[in-house]
């Protein structure tokens, strides 16, 4: 018995020391940036060794960087731009999710397998297409800021991931909810709006989440379609930072840390919806 | 059920999503294998059919080849990893220890950051006079040319989006942990079973599924690698940490190349599908069933 728990105790031993090995990898890029970032001139940030502790503390990297760097702006943009996709994700994918869960028509097959078809296309090999045909209908930042915000968002409005996932939710009501609804009165429209989507809250959650972390992080089609700096969002911005600093690793470091502040807060405040395992797969 | 709703509603609810990927997937798709039969190298406003000619350049160019080879390359250094380690991290954290929700935030926290943080802190990690050139000489190696040598490149840049995918596959392994019958593992502890014979003859059986699903998507995002090469190397040094979606970038969006780009765009949405094809109709036949 005393063995049994010596045992025990060892085991527990090497769970906490490799995950906090873990975890420390996890966030040590992250350490490491803090502390450039918080060195001042006069310390050398190539120091061997290198200290993590600045010994020439200072505050002056993230005030240089915020004069020069126009951070409100990009984090207002990605506002716009993942708000914008949020909203159209929600109401596309719960609209097209609804009769498929629910409704018999003709050809509901093929656009099942149509959408599940888009699962399986790379947004990377159609890019250039996407590129054109955005350009086509002058949903350009060179045409107006708008235009410019609503060719960030469309080709990321809807996704097969959200539209399955809502027609999953519709199929987990029980049919009577509708059935009353219809006795009562109401119109197609109304029983969708009124009665079915305020039941299936939890999986718009869901999406609403996932889709605000991708559309937030997303690097590559903006850096394609961008050409106003005022239309930066905050991921291009914070590339363009290597340009406008060279070298300057105190400025980049602070640059990058400001730029991660609000995605962090987001994660902790919505933390379990990651980290439960409930939503497994939902994003990229 | 009585039928409630008109002939045209089911049309009308999926017209809007239908239009966005109408016009933002199928179009483009379709229109990807028509661009691979243009050429645009005389004049970029009037491209003229040239064919097979595209493909052509493409098997005849060493730089493509090189392009396969890295992203292949890169599949089979990140996919194992991202297969296994994740697998072992959700054993360890799936036990009744203390400060586990701290462990998970951390170890999830890689996958929140935007990809272009993770490279530019990266960036820095590798730097010619960095922190982990400091550890290195400290063992008496010499410096390492992480972004800048030929030999290292490629797999700095691996590490970076394999440490940015464990905690992603992490939590996908916690949550197939879970479905494992508890009474088994109580079984394996009357047997005296050990640590990895309880694991290798329960877990793992178990999860096969999650395990393949795991393969399969961490495979398809490594052949779809963008950002990390992007902000770290640019593909360089001599195309060593170039890989098939930054190829096709550089050829569209720098050289106007855009037939052969979308050559290049046919042979990587013949990869992916292929890819998909497996996991869909192994993997995640649930979720898609109709």
């Amino acid at each position: 018995m005393k063995l049994d728990s010596i045992k025990k105790k060892l085991s527990g031993f090497w769970t906490h020391t490799v995950l906090i090995f873990v975890s420390l990898l996890s966030i040590f890029p992250f350490i490491w940036l803090i502390s450039t970032s918080l060195k001042g001139n006069a310390e050398n940030i190539f120091a061997y060794p290198p200290n993590i502790i600045p010994q020439d503390f200072t505050w002056a990297n993230y005030s240089g960087v915020w004069d020069k760097v126009d951070f409100i702006g990009y984090f207002v943009n990605s506002m716009i731009v993942a708000g914008g996709t949020v909203l159209l994700n929600l109401i596309l994918s719960s609209l097209a999710g609804y009769p498929l869960a629910r409704m018999e028509f003709r050809g509901k097959k093929i656009t099942f397998f149509a959408i599940l078809a888009t699962i399986m296309i790379p947004f990377q090999a159609i890019m250039l297409p996407v590129y054109l045909i955005t350009i086509k209908l002058h949903l350009v930042d060179s045409v107006n800021n708008f235009a410019g915000f609503v060719g960030l968002i469309m080709p990321f409005a809807v996704s097969a991931f959200g539209i399955f996932l809502m027609r999953q939710a519709f199929l987990g009501i029980p049919k009577e909810m509708e059935e009353a609804a219809i006795i009562d009165g109401c119109n197609v429209f109304q029983v969708f709006w009124k009665v079915l989507l305020p039941m299936v809250k939890p999986s718009l959650a869901v999406l609403a989440i996932f889709t605000f972390i991708g559309s937030w992080g997303e690097f590559l089609w903006p850096s394609i379609v961008l050409t106003k700096e005022a239309m930066y969002t905050l991921p291009v911005g914070v590339n363009n930072l290597q340009g406008m600093f060279s070298s300057n690793w105190r400025f980049i470091a602070a640059g990058s840390i400001l730029s991660t502040i609000p995605i962090i807060i987001f994660f902790l405040a919505m933390q379990r919806y990651f980290i439960s395992g409930e939503n497994e797969g939902a994003v990229k | 059920m009585f039928k409630y709703y008109g002939k045209h509603a089911p049309y009308l609810f999926l017209l809007p999503a239908g239009i966005v990927l109408l016009v933002f997937f199928f179009i483009p798709f379709f229109q990807t294998f028509i661009l691979s039969f243009l050429d645009y190298s005389n004049n970029i406003y009037s491209p003229v059919v040239c064919g097979l000619q595209n493909y052509i350049n493409l098997f005849h160019n060493p730089v493509f080849y090189k392009v396969l080879i890295n992203t292949f390359l890169y599949l089979i250094l990140a996919v194992p990893v991202l297969a296994v380690v994740p697998l072992f991290l959700a054993i360890l954290i799936n036990q009744k220890i203390r400060g586990i929700t701290l462990y998970k935030i951390l170890i999830y926290l890689p996958v929140i950051v935007s990809i272009v943080v993770a490279a530019i802190a990266f960036k820095w990690l590798y730097a010619d006079q960095g922190i982990l050139n400091y550890l290195v000489t400290s063992f008496g190696l010499e410096k390492i040319g992480w972004l800048t040598d030929t030999k290292w490149a490629l797999l700095s840049v691996v590490i970076v989006t394999i440490w940015k995918g464990i905690g992603y596959y992490m939590i996908i392994y916690l949550a197939a942990l879970m479905s494992v019958p508890k009474e088994l593992y109580e079984a394996c502890d009357i047997d005296g079973a050990n640590f990895l014979t309880k694991h290798l003859t329960v877990t793992i059986p178990h999860i096969m599924p999650t395990i393949a699903l795991v393969t399969t998507i961490s495979a398809i995002s490594a052949m779809k690698v963008f950002a990390e090469i992007y902000v770290m190397t640019k593909g360089g040094p001599l195309n060593s940490s170039k890989t098939i979606v930054y190829y096709i970038y550089e050829k569209a969006f720098e050289n106007l190349d855009l037939g052969f780009a979308s050559a290049m765009a046919v042979v990587l949405l013949v990869i992916v599908m292929a890819f998909s094809l497996v996991n869909i109709f192994c993997f995640e036949k649930n979720r898609y069933q109709i």
